[in-house]
């Protein structure tokens, strides 16, 4: 005789460690296993799209700094190309070559985080790792420290350039640190890729099927890890990143693994294209002349950059005036999410958390 | 095991923080400004700059066709500490902290005029933008490379 058994519904957040934030899952389980659920954002809702408007162009670059706070520089970068693209403004060469190197140092950083993170969401077993990458994501915050006087928030970049050029300590640091990085993830992926955790709690859990990943338009790592090579680097160049040779590291299953292994193989990539450019660095001005209002002239724009989490966007509309008209922000976190529902489906609730840590999810970027 | 025995012997590199200090980066942007009367024009340009609309000045005409500032205030309790006021300011008057201990008991206490914002000994000015208070700054700490110099 079958139990008789009943759906239960069970929140998990919006306080939870393993949420990444404010982040609420109403999940739907039929016994222990999870039959539906809804994700619920808006718990840091803080409106900037909307603050925009009230600000200059140049006033929201540090706002921009608050979305994705583990990779604030590259949401600068984003930010400041669209911004370039729409008033037509030239970026001197070093300053592009800063930019890049800023923003490779800024996907390592993030990537370590998402992968450290994800591991300690599999368990307590695996908490060392977390602990590792938080020591080798310490040079590179001493390293922005040391370029712009912050440790999360940079406010580094600036419409047509940066703020400051780097100070002379700055590249025997970096030239130090690329040069030790691929042996710290070889010592990752020995410590990793074998531990029987690990592969037990993410082989083949959550998978999103390539069709599934292109239609809710997944992109960045998660995107990558369906077996879609897409990787607006190379796809649709911005910047100067058609100079450097790198490859974009694609998985076949999709599963919560392959994520995380996309990850790793992202840093050993980033790595390569800071030596690149720290070989290239060019000498000269980092910021052009830019008027102080910045006024763009009447149109829009929707310029996109492939960020740590995937492909981020801003789409500015101008009136011809010192603010913009209208601002929205394609965050990836936030695209990225809208799979979770059927990922989860059929798993147990440990499962989900692993899933939705392999998401790698910033919720300043979820909720704008 | 020799992994461990191999950390063992590693240098240590936590900071036992009130006792041992590290020296912060030469561009520091610490939560405090600092404000140089002698420099400063009341032109207002870092109060525009300002996203948060932190930073109220309010002029007086003095004799001599002069401009003189009746009062300064600045709201530390709102500010982020981006330096767009720094940046902005064409007279070099207005810059960043260097000290980073600037916990108050009211928030009311973060809201400071302008004789507390003032260029002192105790209210040093640190090199974010300003290449001539840089120059004089020690060297940053690294603290992962272990070179743990100022304690
Ligand atoms: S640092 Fe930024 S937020 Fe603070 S007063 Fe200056 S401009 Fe305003
Ligand atoms: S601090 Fe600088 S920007 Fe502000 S009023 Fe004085 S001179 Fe003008």
């Amino acid at each position: 005789m079958a139990l008789r058994t009943e759906p239960i519904v069970l929140n998990i957040g919006p306080q939870h460690p393993s949420t990444h934030g404010v982040f609420r899952m109403r999940v739907t389980f039929d016994g222990e296993v999870i039959v539906g659920l809804d994700p619920v954002f808006g718990y840091l809702h803080r409106g900037f799209d909307k603050l925009a408007e009230s600000r200059t162009y140049t006033q929201f670059i540090p706002l921009t700094d608050r979305l994705d706070y583990l990779a604030s520089m590259s949401n600068n970068f984003a930010y400041c190309l669209a911004v370039e693209r729409l008033a037509g403004i030239e970026v001197p060469e070093r300053a592009e070559y800063i930019r890049v190197i800023m923003a490779e140092a800024m996907r390592i950083s993030s990537h370590l985080m998402a992968v450290g993170f994800f591991l300690n969401d599999c368990g307590a077993s695996v908490y060392t790792p977390l602990i590792y990458m938080y020591r080798e994501r310490e040079k590179l915050l001493d390293l922005f420290d040391m370029v712009s006087g912050q440790r999360l928030t940079y406010n580094y970049m600036r419409i047509g350039g940066v703020s400051h050029d780097l100070p002379p300590e700055f590249l025997p640091a970096l030239r130090k640190f690329v040069q030790e990085m691929p042996a710290f993830i070889d010592e990752y992926d020995q410590l990793l890729a074998e531990n029987e955790v690990l592969l037990a709690r993410t082989k083949g859990v959550g998978i999103l099927p390539r069709e599934l990943a292109i239609n809710a338009s997944a992109s960045g790592p998660v995107l990558r890890a369906s077996g879609v090579e897409w990787d607006l680097r190379k796809k649709d160049p911005y910047s100067i990143y058609a100079r450097f040779a790198f490859d974009i590291p694609t998985a076949e299953t999709g599963d919560s693994y392959d994520r995380y292994w996309v990850r790793m193989q992202e840093m050993r990539q980033s790595v390569r294209i800071l030596e690149q450019a720290l070989a290239q660095l060019p000498e000269g001005p980092v910021r052009a002349e830019v008027p102080h209002l910045v006024r763009p002239p009447r149109g829009e724009v929707y310029s996109r950059i492939e960020a740590p989490k995937g492909e981020l966007g801003f789409y500015i509309v101008s009136d011809g005036s010192v603010a913009p008209y209208r601002l929205h922000v394609r965050g990836p976190s936030f695209i990225n999410l809208t799979a979770l529902r059927e990922m989860c489906l059929g798993w147990k609730l440990a499962d989900a958390i692993a899933i939705l840590g392999s998401l790698d999810i910033v919720m300043g970027e979820v909720d704008r | 095991m020799a992994l461990v025995i191999r950390h063992a012997f590693r240098p240590i590199i936590t900071t036992q923080y009130p006792e041992e200090r590290l020296v912060p980066s030469k561009r520091i942007r610490a939560p405090q400004l600092v404000w140089e009367e002698e420099r400063c024009t009341v032109c207002a340009t870092c109060a525009k700059a300002c996203p948060q609309g932190n930073i109220t000045i309010v002029s007086e005409s003095l004799p001599g066709n002069k401009y003189g500032m009746k009062h300064l205030e600045i709201d530390h309790g709102r500010c982020m500490f981006c330096g767009l006021c720094v940046e902005a300011c064409p007279f070099d008057a207005i810059h960043l902290g260097r000290d980073y201990e600037q916990a108050t008991y009211r928030r009311s206490q973060l809201v400071l005029t302008r004789d507390e914002v003032r260029l002192s000994e105790k209210r040093k000015a640190s090199g974010y933008f300003r290449p001539r208070f840089e120059a004089e700054m020690p060297p940053q700490t690294l603290l992962v490379y272990g070179e743990k110099k100022g304690k």
